[in-house]
């Protein structure tokens, strides 16, 4: 069996976290920048925690057989302060040369807040203009329905093909409109405020296999790296073929990835 | 609304066996949670949150499908207004504030 986590915050898991994920079948993460968990000072900060991303991860999950691909943005908390967010938005093209960047992300909403738009709306004009993947942030909670809508408005007036946008952290709520729309939807499966397995296999079973996969989302938080493998152990206890687990959970975020020309196993 | 009939491979019986035990410890989770309310020490209204799970909860056994989706409808915000800024919103609380909005910890 083999697997792909899409969405995991490697810089916040430990060595160990890598070695019991390639022994469940992981061959690849990609890893969205986000919020550390405290307010960075300077964009200097930004600039060294791109490094860590594109030249120290890959490194650390080599050690496991495990690609590394990532993704870069200022994360929508720390964008709510427009002139800050400017300054670090300005030194992510260097780093769209690097081998293993996919795209932009993960930019999106968290208090659906107006200053946090407006730099959602100039990083996907940022995306439109290198060519790249997006990967979106969704807010948490009683905030999320009302700002996926708010991503999706400001994703459909670009001209990025919403096949190349993958719209995160869908829940029973959202994830109709998401597809609707065009976009891939991501389920994230995290204690607490997101998705269980169970949940996430309900999904698919009302709303299909196509443009959907599943991550943990992994981090400093309460989160679990090997939360995909269990979902697959929910899909295959219900009775669902391996052709569909391997689908949601390999073949879907293969077909995404691989728009980007830096994305091989 | 999305068709849902016999889309998951199990049979009644089975997703029963399967699961029963698992919903039985969370169903009595909350009941726990609302005695515990009643248990609590001085005066105090009802939480917007406690309000919202008390409507959700009504769902539960209205017999129409899509359940989850519905609940999350109830916890969620409604409205179209934008705030300029975050600052000095509280963090999100899973229920809708009556008056202001909310805030947290995004990832």
């Amino acid at each position: 069996m083999r697997y792909i986590d899409p969405h995991i915050h490697m810089v916040s898991r430990t060595t160990d976290d890598y070695q019991r994920m390639a022994q469940s079948g992981c061959v690849a993460v990609t890893e969205p920048a986000f919020w550390a968990g405290f307010d960075r000072s300077s964009a200097q900060g930004f600039f060294d925690y791109f490094r860590q991303l594109t030249e120290y991860e890959p490194r650390r999950a080599a050690l496991f057989g495990i690609r590394h691909f990532t993704w870069l943005c200022i994360n929508p908390k720390e964008a709510d302060d427009p002139a800050f967010a400017r300054e670090v938005v300005s030194i992510i093209p260097e780093f769209l040369k690097c081998d293993t960047v996919l795209g932009i992300g993960e930019i999106g909403l968290n208090k659906n807040t107006r200053n946090e738009l407006i730099i959602l709306e100039e990083q996907i004009a940022l995306a439109e203009r290198y060519n790249q993947l997006v990967l979106v942030h969704t807010p948490h909670l009683e905030d999320k329905r009302k700002g996926t809508r708010l991503i999706m408005d400001a994703l459909s007036a670009s001209n990025i093909d919403p096949g190349k946008i993958l719209i995160d952290h869908v829940e029973e709520h959202t994830v109709a409109e998401v597809l609707d729309r065009g976009f891939w939807a991501g389920m994230t499966l995290y204690p607490d405020t997101k998705m269980t397995p169970q949940r996430a296999t309900d999904v698919i079973e009302m709303y299909g296999s196509e443009r959907i996969w599943m991550n943990s989302a992994g981090d400093w938080g309460c989160s679990d790296p090997l939360a995909v493998p269990k979902a697959r152990l929910e899909m295959t206890r219900r009775g669902h073929s391996m052709a569909l687990v391997d689908k949601v959970t390999f073949d879907n975020p293969l077909s995404f990835l691989s728009q980007s020309p830096r994305f091989h196993l | 609304m999305t068709q849902v009939n016999a889309t998951c491979p199990m049979t009644r019986e089975q997703v029963v066996n399967q699961y029963f035990l698992e919903h039985r410890a969370k169903l009595l989770d909350i009941a726990a949670f609302l005695d515990r309310l009643d248990r609590t020490q001085g005066p105090g209204s009802a939480d917007f949150r406690e309000t919202a799970m008390k409507e959700a909860v009504r769902i539960l056994i209205d017999g129409q499908p899509q359940r989850a989706k519905r609940v999350l409808d109830i916890l969620s915000d409604s409205t179209t207004e934008l705030p300029q800024s975050a600052h000095g919103m509280k963090g999100a609380s899973g229920a809708v504030r009556p008056v202001a909005a909310s805030t947290g910890g995004a990832k």
